[in-house]
């Protein structure tokens, strides 16, 4: 078993009325399985609304599925006495970067976790130096988070989150409310974290140029998971994925519309180097 | 009609620690009918410089001209201006407040003098050009998907009937899809009502794909003013300054580095995909 | 506008007074309002001023931003100042037009006054650039865990005090930025009557209290989602205990105290 699984896990929001009578139901999570290793870099797209977030949330247990179960590092999340563990193994970066910073100072916001652990003293320090190192943050540490950048706050968000020494992060579209430098910045950031030291990362997003790099993709609509794969597979299916309200990174668009007028060209080209070198060939084929 | 800028600076905090000139010696011209994107990075004078064309904000040296008259003079209506120049902010749906949609689109119209029945057929109107179904007019705004909010508060803009519409990242958090349905809805009304139309953005994707003029803001002042295929041919300095040109700009110029002569200053995948298709002929 | 807000911001800086334990600022800041109060004549006087630019000294903040403190209240201290002026009876009357009298002694009782103000504002200013609000907090807490055994909860009031000194900026941020938007739109915030523009509040107030109610909820979640379940269980990056310079820093204040009292009944 990986480090996360879901089997036919289903999440409902459930309104009820003054009285308390089931005014309505929503399923935001729709029979979704889930398999993650350790160390693996997985991008869950979906437009807004298609229940990514809510699905995000059970990871970290702070929603309790209504059916199914979903397992951290073998751990039941419905299990209350699990809740703490889960959360160890699994933290979870929101997106709006100001509401998830609790301090006034950087480093004492990135102490906040390990704090809540009960963590000696001393041993707070040398992780809040650790992570904040390993997102590139070190020398703001005295900082006031409102004097960062919105790249810079998400990275400190990252960094609270490590100091908690998790095996897992969950980022539920961080780089939403970022221009496209705190996008970069983060996104670097995190990849580092999964190549360095392992860390598994679970990045729900809808800019599919985040995606590119992963290691498996789910794409999520109507809370179903509705395709599945590597990047290369996923973003073969130009027409698939605007059904489901997404596009495809341009590189990729303008070799699906080539494609389609007729050059010969392979599917799933991902970035801008492939098309050249595919589309040189094409010419040198086509001149000789 | 025109909007025209002459030497403007704004300086943020003047005479304490934190001054810091958000906008140096700007030097414009905006015609009737322009459909024109604003880029820069963050900090780099874009949100002052679109407060200063409704005035919002006031220049602390320079003259802006709004058809011909200084919007600083004693007796120009600025609440006027702030109606015909109109500013949808970032994130926009954050300012819906009233217990309907239909009183929320109402609010500008209100404001600016009209009676109930004139005001709710400026609603209406701005409720339709925006794209917003008829059944949810008398719902609540706050239940709303983030598109349709986001498409709403457009419309509390619209209703004013501004002849110039200033927009602020419209597209910040929407997904790919809702981004393409906001960005077309005010393609639209640009062809439609030949509005003049600012948009400002992050992503120079959107820009080269909607607009006719772009202008380049760095550290405050206008770094490059021009059509798409000019301002992008720039995309070493604009490098420089923390931007980046589309993608299928690199791709041409790579394409062309390795001996194939496309239009190497295509900006849009329509544009690249023409001049690729070209060579194969 | 309203960024320029200084109170409760702290100053980043490596002196002896930002390194002194929360509960001794905290204390120190009690005693020198209680001085200021308490100190009567111009002895008095000379010793709370030498104290307070002692410690302006000491602290290494630029004397600029202290000051800059003072202006959203200058008002509040102009109206002070003026109702000692002209409402305080004496004997040595300066002048007097119609129901307008200045008596000397309200010279002086508004020249006091002023001092008071300026003074208290600047002393406990200089705790808050100081000290951050997480140490400040952390020491109320401290300070004030006795109370927790009669049932007052003390660490859910520190924390609350704790996130809204975090979050005042950010609202007073988004307060200019709705405010902007809804002009944008036609709203006048500063013409008609007292009424007519507490109603148009109500287009500002209700987007603020939205977005707080938002902030808070995500807020709540993340604490959450970081293993946070109230103060039980918690360990403290900087556990508070009194060093030696702390110990040196109460018998300044109570041989400062004892000093301003001792002005007063034998002078």
């Amino acid at each position: 078993m990986g480090i996360i699984k879901a089997s036919k896990l289903v999440f409902e929001y459930i309104r009820r009325d003054e009285e308390g009578n089931v005014d309505s139901i929503q399923t935001a999570v729709d029979h979704v399985d889930l398999d993650v290793n350790e160390g693996d870099f997985i991008v869950i797209l979906g437009h807004n609304g298609s229940g990514k977030s809510t699905l995000a949330k059970q990871l970290n247990a702070l929603l309790i599925p209504s059916e199914g179960t979903l397992w951290v590092e073998g751990k039941d999340t419905k299990e209350r006495e699990n809740v703490r563990d889960v959360r160890r193994t699994a933290g979870m970066v929101f997106q709006n970067p100001d509401n998830q910073i609790i301090a006034s100072v950087v480093e004492e916001d990135v102490g906040f976790g390990p704090e809540n652990l009960g963590v000696p003293t001393e041993e707070i320090w040398k992780r809040v130096e650790e992570s904040l190192t390993s997102v590139g943050m070190l020398k703001f540490r005295r900082h006031s988070p409102n004097k960062l950048s919105g790249g810079q706050k998400q990275r400190v968000a990252i960094a609270g989150v490590m100091a908690m020494e998790p095996k897992c992060i969950v980022l539920d579209e961080p780089t939403a409310m970022l221009d496209p430098n705190g996008r970069r910045e983060v996104l670097s950031a995190v990849h580092e974290l999964n190549r360095k030291k392992g860390i598994t990362v679970i990045l729900i997003t809808h800019y599919m140029e985040e995606a590119v790099d992963a290691d498996y993709i789910y794409v999520m609509d109507e809370g179903k998971v509705v395709m599945e794969g590597l990047p290369k597979e996923i973003f073969s299916q130009v027409e698939e994925l605007k059904r489901h309200r997404l596009d495809v990174p341009q590189a990729t668009l303008l070799a699906y519309e080539l494609k389609k007028a007729g050059l010969p060209l392979p599917d799933g080209i991902l970035t801008r180097q492939e098309l050249a070198e595919e589309l040189e060939r094409c010419y040198v084929n086509y001149t000789k | 009609m025109s909007i025209i800028l002459n030497n403007v600076s704004y300086t943020y905090g003047e005479g304490t620690a934190y001054e810091m000139q958000a906008l140096k010696n700007v030097t414009l011209k905006i015609d009737d009918g322009e459909f024109i994107g604003i880029i820069g990075h963050t900090g780099s004078g874009k949100s002052t410089l679109i407060q200063h064309l409704n005035g919002l904000m006031k220049a602390v040296s320079g003259e802006i001209y709004f058809n011909g008259r200084d919007i600083s003079e004693e007796d120009f209506d600025r609440k006027e201006l702030r109606t015909r120049v109109g500013l949808v902010f970032q994130y926009p749906e954050h300012q819906l407040f009233e217990t309907t949609i239909f009183n929320d689109v109402c609010f500008g119209p209100i404001n600016q003098g009209f009676d109930k029945n004139e005001a709710g057929l400026r609603a209406f109107e701005a409720l339709r050009m925006a794209g917003v179904p008829e059944k949810l007019y008398y719902q609540p705004p706050f239940d709303l998907s983030g598109g349709q909010k986001r498409r709403v508060a457009i419309a509390g803009v619209l209703a004013m009937k501004p002849e110039v519409l200033i927009l602020d990242e419209p597209t910040a958090g929407l997904d790919p899809k809702g981004r393409d349905e906001i960005l077309d809805l005010i393609a639209g009304m640009h062809r439609a009502k030949g509005m003049t139309i600012i948009l400002v953005s992050h992503s120079m994707e959107d820009v080269a794909k909607y607009v006719q003029r772009i202008i380049v803001m760095d550290d405050g002042q206008v770094f490059l003013d021009g059509a798409p295929r000019e301002v992008f041919k720039y995309y070493e300095q604009l490098e420089k300054i923390g931007l980046k040109a589309p993608e299928v700009t690199y791709l041409m110029h790579d394409l062309k580095n390795r001996g194939m002569a496309v239009d190497w200053d295509a900006t849009t995948v329509e544009e690249a995909k023409q001049s690729i298709l070209k060579l194969f002929q | 506008m309203l960024r320029d807000i200084t109170l409760g911001q702290y100053y980043p800086a490596d002196s002896p007074v930002h390194k002194l334990d929360p509960r001794v600022k905290l204390f120190g800041a009690l005693v020198y309002i209680v001085s200021l109060f308490v100190f009567r004549g111009i002895f008095g006087f000379l010793l709370a001023t030498i104290f307070l630019l002692f410690l302006i000294k000491i602290c290494q903040v630029p004397f600029r931003f202290m000051v800059k403190g003072l202006k959203p209240i200058v008002i509040l201290m102009v109206f002070t100042a003026v109702f000692n002026l002209f409402l305080t009876p004496g004997k040595q009357v300066l002048f007097h037009y119609g129901i307008l009298t200045i008596t000397m002694e309200g010279v002086k009782n508004a020249a006091f006054m002023l001092v008071r103000l300026t003074y208290l504002i600047v002393g406990t200013s200089v705790m808050t650039l100081t000290t951050t609000p997480n140490q400040l907090t952390d020491g109320l807490e401290k300070a004030l865990k006795p109370l927790s055994k009669v049932g007052v909860p003390v660490h859910a009031v520190s924390m609350m005090m704790s996130i809204a000194l975090r979050f005042i900026p950010i609202l007073i941020e988004e307060t200019d930025i709705i405010m902007k938007a809804q002009m944008a739109r036609g709203a006048d915030f500063e013409e008609g009557s007292l009424i007519v523009r507490a109603k148009n509040m109500i287009p500002l107030l209700v987007p603020l209290f939205i977005s707080a109610f938002r902030r808070a909820d995500d807020l709540a979640m993340a604490m959450e989602a970081r293993c946070y379940e109230g103060g039980e269980g918690r360990s403290k990056m900087r556990p508070l205990s009194y060093r030696r310079m702390d110990y040196g820093a109460y018998l300044l204040l109570f041989s400062y105290l004892g000093g301003i009292i001792a002005l007063r009944v034998f002078l």
